[in-house]
């Protein structure tokens, strides 16, 4: 929202630094994104065009003998020549001109010039070029009534004048106009704010004899107010009117339409005109559509109506604009209306804001109507329209006498009783009845004091105001919101400072501190972490090798190769390995900790939102990129001992997305809790990873919950007794996992067995096809004694006996 | 080694014996020196020690001595038995130090010769912000709190006062996720409050935490959020967030401010501070956008914050009653506040990254140097 200084000037005396005043409205919730002080542009002056001469050299320039008081030239008679591209003007017109030395708005500074062999001694103006306006064909016509050789600027009353450009929150409808932003920061800076009263002298015919008005649907409609204008005829608004539209980010139309424009902007109000002559017996009735009606807006293209869209539509019931959104083309004013029915409609927000989004027509107007205009500014709107048309209108307008003012539901005033109390409490700060009001009554909240009887009905005598909110601020309904305004216009800054104190301590869970230790082992390891997108291409899942369930898909996605949730963490890990493999870092080795989806689970929940909501897990993934199984399997170990837990591992062949025989499940407690071994090259190779890859994939919430329960694992003594050390050597079949024998071993060897560790594997001649010679190292150690030898190959014997017995293995 | 003074015990007089014993020694110490290594000396051994040695011999023939001649000679010859020891031991001792020496000396290392050996690895920036944010909460006596990534509308957005036709919510771009037939079930219980979002901010995890917990209530919720946003320099479609929410009695707007300052003040270092500005959000009452001294300039002005001075870190208020009310929460005994501001934008303000994207190409060449 663009505001100039000289605009808020029109409705409260605003003095001061105009730094300072952009302060007070960023303060008071109205952040100035930029404030620009306009240009004086003194070399900018008004000119008369005293003759016209074609250049002997170019059709596309001119030579303007340019007339301006103390200044001789090269032109004819003495005047300064100046070389001109546009041909829009006539002997007599005032028109801008750029005196040599003068700078322009963009920086250009001007210069004595020649332009195809004749000098050019400044420049005439467009007013785009002076950014004024968006004419940038013609050179800009200035009022007869200027003095000429002043300063345009100062002229036009804009020099040295300031444009804010305010940030407006959504719920602040009152600030999306000039006379809102003006209320507030007279407010703030202590002077009287005063929306002045339009005067429209009014003639001819009684309006109701020429239009009518009809709220159909009152919950569309609150309010309908009509003005019927004759003698109208199209041009260009002023310079002044231009300007001011321009600065403030509208382009200038014709006198109508900026006349629409300005009084939109000035009182936060969006009006629309129709053809009096294209709208039969000038009735305009609203309704909400019944769906599927059709009407071509002033865009040129044709919409359809969706059941519950609000229209206007004409004595036949077609439809001839959208509520709130935009006119038909087949009502629009052109150049040859003369009569003009003014509409200035007060709509319900939600429904402007339901139809505006579905037809992706966001304007001015939309905008404001979403906000929520104020309906009681529906008369004077209508006649400031009038007033301004007429000043623009050469030789003025006629104003049908009277005004329609169509009436459907509108929001009953609200009343909202402010304790002191409650505010001193929210705002931590006491705040005192006439405190309140001071703050409260400029920005035209009006409180009075519940009298005694009310006092009784709201408990004790409390000093509680009733506080009436205007038709402005529809966003304030409650004591909280007024607690807002208050804090508001107090000021933020000003309000103290203070820290609350928890009763408990802060602290992590022990899951929350788990995860942190386990990040710390994996960098410990080497490892580091990457976030890869967790929306994946729908085919990413299965070339990744994973079969199963349908990933969950997102219904509105940026774009297909992001329209699925993540159903595991390979495939992302896959393509941060590729990348990083395509960038001549071929050994990474990369894990992420996140949130894999699945569909919602079966069955019945007692809550809608755990039946609807898809699962996550929390998993860790893994992957070294030209890595083998080892790199996984020791990672499991680390992670056993970090955590001082029992994760076993169980060959398995053919696991999603993993080398058929080179992979295993990681168990917990028997309880299967993860995946590791090698990738499956074939996936590795869709992804354009030529060497091996391994990975590690393991449920989180598991793994963190035995952690937690390990973590205050009691002491086991450490003997003081010496300990001796046993190899035992067995050809065992390939089927046998290792880690059965090593767990055969431990069982066998009892209490006194302290430790297994496989430190040899043999394949060769020497060994029976199918089996392989693996080596253990059993550390004995008793608690209470030394071991004698008869013990030590006691035990010994067991570990053998049971071994042969359990796996078809024999010692070698 | 036998040296000339060997000759047969019979025919030695005791002053012949002396002499030889003194000759001997003085062999047996020219030996002893002038050994150069251990073995040459082990070599010198059978010489100087044993039946053999010169001294071995002349001992053999201490016993045809008269025995009155016999105790001077074996003194003499004691005497020069334990000079050859200790000759020896001397010589042996000094020869395996520098044998030792030498070796060592051998084994000389470039130490900068090695080649690359395992190297740590490094946490995401993310995570590393996110752990620094929730120490310094934890340490202002907070909790963190975790919730689920997909969430309903209801969690999302009604609970915490944005209506299915509320104007605000077009602030947010939100992914809806398509769950088939199962939506259709949330449609026919819950209506659109069980559609079914990526959540849009961690705010649904303060819902669900009001739920469960009654007040006091002092904990943040860190994590990934989602917006329908193309990614560019400075936006993601998923990227981190972190929300603080105080539910308790008495508490007020100035417990917001002081609690943002003191959070300020621990995190960014006293010389910067923090100011509170009239907002908008839908679940909070007064609403406040939150700044802090531009952490570059510190308040000076620079091409970072604009010349402001100032950086607009996030959003804060008072928590609003209704969203306490859809909690079971009474808000007239309790009053609450919540904050959220982004945690990558803190990690890219704290290295100097001008790109969002480059902390998300998982590059080893960028995870490695934090």
């Amino acid at each position: 929202m663009k505001v100039l200084l000289s605009w808020l000037r029109e409705f409260a005396p605003i003095e001061g630094d105009p730094a300072e005043l952009a302060d007070h409205l960023s303060d008071l919730g109205m952040a100035v994104e930029e404030m620009r002080i306009l240009p004086s542009l003194d070399g900018v002056v008004v000119a008369r065009v005293a003759g016209l001469r074609p250049h002997p050299e170019a059709d596309r320039i001119q030579l303007v003998d340019v007339e301006l008081p103390g200044f001789t030239g090269e032109g004819t008679d003495g005047a300064l020549q100046v070389c001109c591209g546009a041909f829009n003007m006539s002997v007599g017109d005032l028109v801008p001109l750029a005196t040599i030395g003068a700078t322009m708005p963009d920086g250009m500074q001007i210069s004595e010039r020649r332009m195809r062999g004749e000098v050019s001694e400044g420049m005439c103006c467009s007013a785009a070029e002076l950014t004024l306006g968006a004419d940038a064909e013609g050179i800009m016509i200035l009022p007869a009534d200027m003095e000429l050789g002043a300063p345009l600027m100062s002229q036009l009353g804009l020099a040295g004048d300031v444009l804010y450009d305010l940030e407006v929150n959504p719920n602040r409808p009152d600030a999306m106009s000039v006379a809102g932003v003006a209320r507030d920061l007279a407010a703030r800076l202590g002077v009287s704010f005063r929306i002045p009263d339009p005067v429209v002298s009014e003639s001819g015919e009684e309006i109701s004899t020429v239009a009518s008005v009809e709220i159909i649907d009152g919950d569309l409609c609150g309010r309908f107010g009509v003005r019927v204008i004759r003698d109208v005829s199209i041009g260009q608004s002023p310079l002044w009117m231009q300007a001011r539209l321009t600065l403030c980010g509208m382009r200038p139309i014709n006198s109508v339409v900026d006349v629409s424009n300005y009084v939109m902007l000035e009182l936060g109000t969006p009006n629309h005109t129709y053809d009096l002559a294209l709208v039969p017996g000038g009735y305009l009735g609203t309704r909400r559509s019944a769906g599927g009606e059709r009407l071509v807006t002033l865009d040129s293209s044709e919409r359809e109506m969706l059941r519950g869209d609000g229209l206007i539509v004409d004595r036949d019931d077609r439809p001839i604009g959208i509520s709130g959104v935009m006119g038909g083309e087949n009502t629009e004013i052109s150049d040859s209306t003369t009569a003009v029915l003014l509409e200035l409609a007060w709509w319900d927000r939600l429904s402007i804001s339901r139809t505006s989004q579905r037809l992706g027509l966001r304007s001015e107007a939309s905008m404001r109507f979403e906000r929520g205009t104020d309906h009681e500014l529906v008369p004077v709107a209508l006649d400031r329209f009038c007033e301004l048309l007429d000043r623009v209108t050469p030789g003025g307008v006629s104003v049908c006498s009277g005004r329609l003012d169509g009436r459907g539901d509108l929001p009953p005033p609200t009343r909202v009783r402010v304790r002191p109390a409650r505010m001193s409490h929210l705002l931590g700060r006491p705040f005192s009845a006439d405190e309140l009001r001071g703050l409260l009554d400029p920005i035209g909240l009006q409180c009075a004091v519940l009298d005694d009887d009310a006092q009784r009905d709201g408990g004790a005598a409390d000093g509680a105001l009733e506080v009436t909110i205007p038709s402005f601020r529809p966003d304030v309904a409650t004591e909280t919101d007024v607690a807002e305004e208050v804090a508001r216009h107090y000021g933020y800054q000003r309000l103290g400072r203070t820290v609350p104190r928890s009763p408990e301590p802060g602290r992590l869970t022990p899951a929350q501190r788990l995860r942190r230790d386990l990040r710390r082992v994996l960098v410990g390891a080497g490892l580091s972490e990457a976030m890869p997108n967790p929306f994946l291409a729908p085919d990413a899942v299965r070339r990744a090798g994973i079969d199963g369930a349908e990933p969950v898909r997102l219904l509105n996605p940026l774009a297909t190769e992001e329209s699925v949730l993540r159903p595991s963490l390979l495939p992302g890990l896959l393509t941060a390995a590729a990348y990083n493999t395509s960038h001549r870092n071929d050994t990474v080795s990369l894990f992420e900790i996140g949130v894999v989806f699945g569909p919602p689970p079966t069955g019945g929940a007692d809550d809608v939102a755990a039946r609807v909501l898809p699962t996550e897990t929390e998993h860790l993934g893994v992957i070294w990129a030209g890595g083998g199984a080892a790199d996984a399997v020791h990672l499991t170990e680390l992670i056993s001992s970090a955590f001082g837990l029992e994760l076993d591992l169980e060959n398995a062949n053919d696991l999603d997305g993993m080398h058929p025989v080179r992979a295993a499940q990681m168990l917990l407690d028997g309880q299967p809790v993860g995946v590791v071994g090698e990738i499956d090259p074939v996936v590795c190779e869709r992804h354009g990873l030529a060497q091996r890859c391994a990975w590690l994939q393991v449920n989180v919430e598991p793994l963190l919950a035995a952690a937690s329960a390990a973590a205050d694992r009691p002491y086991e003594l450490v003997s003081t007794y010496p300990s001796s050390d046993i190899d035992l050597a067995f050809a065992v079949p390939d089927h046998v996992q290792a880690s059965q024998v090593r767990s055969t071993l431990l069982a066998a060897g009892g209490d006194e067995l302290r430790s297994v560790n496989l430190f040899d594997i043999y394949r060769g001649d020497q060994m029976d096809p199918g089996t392989r010679s693996l080596a253990f190292r059993l550390r004995l150690q008793a608690d209470d004694r030394t071991l004698t030898d008869e013990q030590a190959a006691d035990i010994r014997q067991r570990c053998i006996d049971a071994v042969e017995r359990a796996h078809d293995a024999s010692l070698r | 080694m036998n040296g000339p003074a060997s000759g047969t015990p019979a025919e030695a007089s005791p002053e012949a014996l002396l002499a030889s014993i003194d000759a001997a020694r003085s062999q047996g110490l020219a030996a002893v020196t002038a050994a150069s290594t251990s073995e040459e000396l082990a070599q010198a051994e059978s010489g100087l020690f044993g039946r053999k040695s010169a001294l071995g011999q002349i001992k053999q023939g201490l016993g045809s001595l008269p025995p009155e001649q016999r105790a001077a000679v074996g003194r003499a010859l004691n005497d020069a038995q334990q000079a050859l020891r200790s000759a020896h031991a001397e010589a042996a001792r000094e020869l395996t130090a520098s044998a030792r020496r030498e070796q060592l000396q051998r084994e000389w290392l470039d130490l900068t010769e090695t080649p690359p050996g395992p190297e740590r690895g490094h946490l995401h920036l993310v995570t590393q912000t996110t752990e620094r944010l929730e120490d310094v909460f934890v340490g202002m006596g907070f909790t963190v709190s975790e919730g689920p990534q997909a969430e309903t509308d209801w969690y999302n957005f009604e609970a915490l006062n944005l209506p299915s036709a509320h104007p605000a919510r077009s602030m947010w771009d939100t992914l809806y996720l398509d769950l088939g037939e199962r939506s259709e079930l949330g449609d026919g219980e819950g209506g659109e409050a069980s559609n079914v979002v990526l959540r849009t901010h961690t705010s649904p995890v303060q819902i669900r935490v009001m739920e469960v917990q009654p007040p006091p209530i002092y904990t943040i919720c860190p994590g990934r959020v989602f917006r329908r946003d193309t990614a560019d320099a400075s936006h993601m479609p998923v990227f981190h967030q972190i929300e603080g929410l105080v539910v308790d009695r008495g508490i007020s707007f100035a417990d917001l401010a002081g609690t943002l300052e003191e959070f300020t003040s621990a995190y960014f270092g006293k010389s910067i501070s923090s100011r509170l500005r009239p907002s908008y959000f839908p679940f909070t009452e007064p609403s406040a956008e939150f700044d802090i001294n531009c952490v570059i300039c510190e308040g000076s002005g620079c091409q970072t914050c604009q010349r402001t001075g100032w950086i607009e870190l996030g959003g804060c208020g008072m928590v609003h009653p209704n969203v306490l009310a859809n909690c079971g929460i009474d808000f007239e005994e309790w009053t609450g506040f919540a904050f959220g501001f982004g945690i990558d934008r803190l990690a890219l303000m704290r290295h100097g990254i001008d790109d969002l994207r480059d902390m998300y190409t998982n590059d080893i060449r960028f995870l490695s140097q934090f």
